[in-house]
């Protein structure tokens, strides 16, 4: 047989999906919408920020909310030099591990930086909140360098 | 327990992509040169058949099952498959034959990434309410894990392009299926751009299509055949939290405990084949397995020569048992791992019969 | 914090994910075929069964499918459905028919749309044969045959279904 030709085409998947949130989730981005960042208590009582349903290591249910700091401290960053389609910035910024005032694990979210030398580990930042909140993980629209939050 | 012996392995070359073949076409090669080798000719020919594949690669839904026109699978045959790397569809099949279900097994694992962008199609196995609707691919993750460890001291960005170095030039020796080859100075790595800074491209594994395929079977049924064989003395494995926060990046902890278990250290280990997607990746994972400077690390130049996302794992066990079968060394292992930033974790010890 | 706040319960996400699909080699035969307008199969070396469309690979013996032949569009009606509720995305309007068919000449079924036919007297067994579009409409895709309709010929026997020549049912 001879070679076929190449036949090929471009496609969206697409997955509706909606999700039940649960009462831990839920709190959180119930919380989120009224711009207050809440964690939780793990069974060493260590402080989660998103808060988990359950602890890591003993698998214990975890319960006890914990308002916390809305600035923290860079722990690890990377900076996107090119941007993906389905990233939340169109221009560069960076990905960063940020441990929130109270919190003792840190979270990863968006940090919005002019530039990558900018961005530095330990530096502190302070959240910024989408124009309208829902209940969703982006009403942190990101992170900025302490002091550029307005 | 019964003894569980590796005859015949067989993998395609990986390719940037594969075009015009759908997933049969990749798969039928290499399972064809997998049962051949063991004197077998369809999965017929085997108690079980396990595979491992994620549609959301292609995205196609149920890839996975068309993937089955290759087997034979008439009259029907006993047959598993994990939306995972294939190494844990051999794990599959191991247990299976060890309950005694099963005396023989074809295990074959397969990737066709470049349909879709491969870091943002695995953002989306993240947790669902706090990290996949950010879409954070899984670069980015790991360029995170390697600013903790370059902040910490734990290792230099030179020790990063070391690794590269040797990948290439390890592949370009030994590995005629590998995409990415040849001789590459460190000062010439370190001297290119950052990509996701501090990883630069090359720190990255490239996106590969391609498959794999395995035969194992019971001792006893591997003497019977004929045919040498490699020993499985030991495997396990191990994940983590998916809470990224609440893990220690710098180091594997999973994959320490998988090693204690499948006995790493109760003999020399001459070859080490892991599966570090990301140049500081290998750094974490050689120290985890406690390995000196007596094994040879990747001597297929790993998967930063190429990557055959949900086959590769199977590829490093398979790449160590073939050593074993051609009578190049004795005691080996692999590793595979899975998730972002090596959740979770796979070791499999191989040795002589 | 009041306590009388809605409380989130559910959140919608979707996920949307963008891919360049290229057909395989045996489907990118296939579909340049019937952009010609001709129905052709592949068939087993084992087995000599006819696959159409065809994947490249006999799933029963698993072997790699190479010869090609041309099929008939007369088909015979293995099994069929009559579908009464409307399907997210699907243009056509309930009740239609949908049928497993074999071609003459090959021996595994497709499944494609019957129409032009009493719903309620459809059955297997039943000789039907392709309407096709008009031929400067003949694109890359199955839907170059609008539908299949009923063929004024004898019913194919239970037995006989799957092993219609390529000349046709004679009985």
């Amino acid at each position: 047989m001879s070679q076929p030709e190449l036949l090929s085409q471009d496609f969206e998947l697409g997955f509706t999906y909606t999700r039940s949130t649960g009462p831990v989730v839920g709190r959180f981005l119930t919380d989120l919408r009224d711009r207050i960042i809440v964690g939780i208590k793990g069974s060493d009582g260590k402080v989660y920020v998103p808060p988990m349903e359950y602890d890591p290591v003993t698998a214990e249910e975890l319960s006890e909310f914990v308002e916390v700091g809305q600035s923290g401290e860079v722990v690890s960053w990377c900076w996107v030099k090119e941007p993906r389609d389905s990233h939340p910035s169109a221009v560069p910024f960076a990905w960063a591990l940020i441990k929130l005032d109270g919190a003792d694990v840190p979270m990863v979210h968006v940090l919005r930086a002019s530039a990558e030398s900018e961005v530095s580990t330990g530096m502190r930042v302070t959240a910024r909140w989408a124009e309208e909140t829902r209940g969703f993980i982006t009403d942190i629209d990101g992170f900025v360098a302490a002091g550029d939050e307005s | 327990m019964k003894d569980i012996a590796i005859v015949s392995f067989a993998q395609s070359d990986c390719v940037r992509n594969a075009g015009a073949k759908n997933e049969v076409e990749l798969i039928m090669p290499v399972i064809k040169s997998a049962l051949g080798a063991a004197g077998l000719s369809t999965a017929q020919d085997v108690d079980f058949t396990c595979s491992g594949s994620c549609d959301y690669q292609q995205g196609a839904a149920f890839a996975f099952v068309l993937g089955v026109d290759a087997l034979g699978a008439v009259p029907p045959i006993k047959e598993s498959h994990v939306e995972m790397d294939a190494a844990w569809a051999l794990y599959e099949a191991i247990l299976k034959i060890r309950m005694g279900h099963a005396d023989s097994a074809l295990v074959y694992g397969f990737g066709k990434s470049s349909p879709g962008e491969l870091p943002t199609v695995l953002s989306q196995q993240l947790d669902p309410y706090y990290l996949a609707p950010l879409w954070v691919d899984t670069v980015s993750l790991a360029a995170m894990q390697a600013r903790m460890m370059l902040d910490q001291g734990v290792m230099e960005e030179a020790d990063m392009a070391a690794v590269v170095a040797r990948s290439r030039r390890n592949a370009l020796a030994n590995n005629p299926h590998a995409q990415l080859k040849g001789e590459v100075a460190v000062e010439q790595l370190l001297a290119e751009e950052t990509w996701v800074s501090p990883l630069r491209k090359h720190d990255c594994c490239p996106v590969s299509d391609g498959a794999s395929a395995m035969v194992l079977c019971t001792v006893e049924k591997a003497r019977e055949w004929g045919k040498p064989y490699a020993v499985i003395s030991g495997i396990d494995h191990r994940i983590e939290t998916h809470n990224l926060g609440a893990r220690d990046l710098t180091r594997s902890v999973s994959t320490e405990q998988a090693a204690a278990v499948a006995g790493v250290s109760d003999g020399a280990i001459e070859v080490a084949e892991i599966y570090a997607p990301y140049s500081h990746q290998e750094i974490i994972l050689t120290r985890a397995l406690g390995l000196g400077s007596e094994t040879v690390v990747n001597p297929s130049g790993g998967v930063l020569a190429g990557n055959l996302m949900m086959a590769s794992g199977l590829s490093r066990i398979g790449e160590v048992a073939q050593r074993i079968i051609n009578g190049d060394i004795k005691r080996g292992l692999a590793h595979a791992t899975s998730g972002p930033c090596l959740q979770h974790n796979l070791v499999t010890v191989l040795e002589a019969a | 914090m009041s306590e009388e706040r809605e409380m989130i319960t559910g959140i919608e996400v979707p996920i949307y994910l963008k891919y360049h699909f290229t057909a395989g080699e045996a489907t990118a035969r296939f579909l340049s075929q019937v952009r010609q307008g001709k129905l052709v199969g592949q068939r087993c070396p084992s087995c000599n069964n006819v696959y159409l469309p065809p994947r490249g690979s006999c799933a029963a013996c698993g072997v790699a499918t190479t010869e090609e032949v041309e099929v008939a569009d007369k088909c015979t009606v293995e099994s069929f459905t009559i579908v009464y509720i409307p399907i997210p995305g699907n243009p056509i309007q309930p009740p239609y028919v949908i049928a497993n068919l074999i071609p003459d000449g090959a021996n595994i079924s497709f499944i494609h749309l019957l129409s032009e036919c009493d719903n309620d007297t459809v059955h297997r067994g039943q000789r039907v044969q392709a309407v096709w579009k008009p031929q400067e409409e003949w694109d890359y895709a199955m839907d170059n045959i609008r539908y299949f309709k009923p063929l004024d010929e004898p019913d194919v026997p239970s037995e006989s279904i799957g092993k219609v020549p390529v000349t046709g049912w004679e009985v």
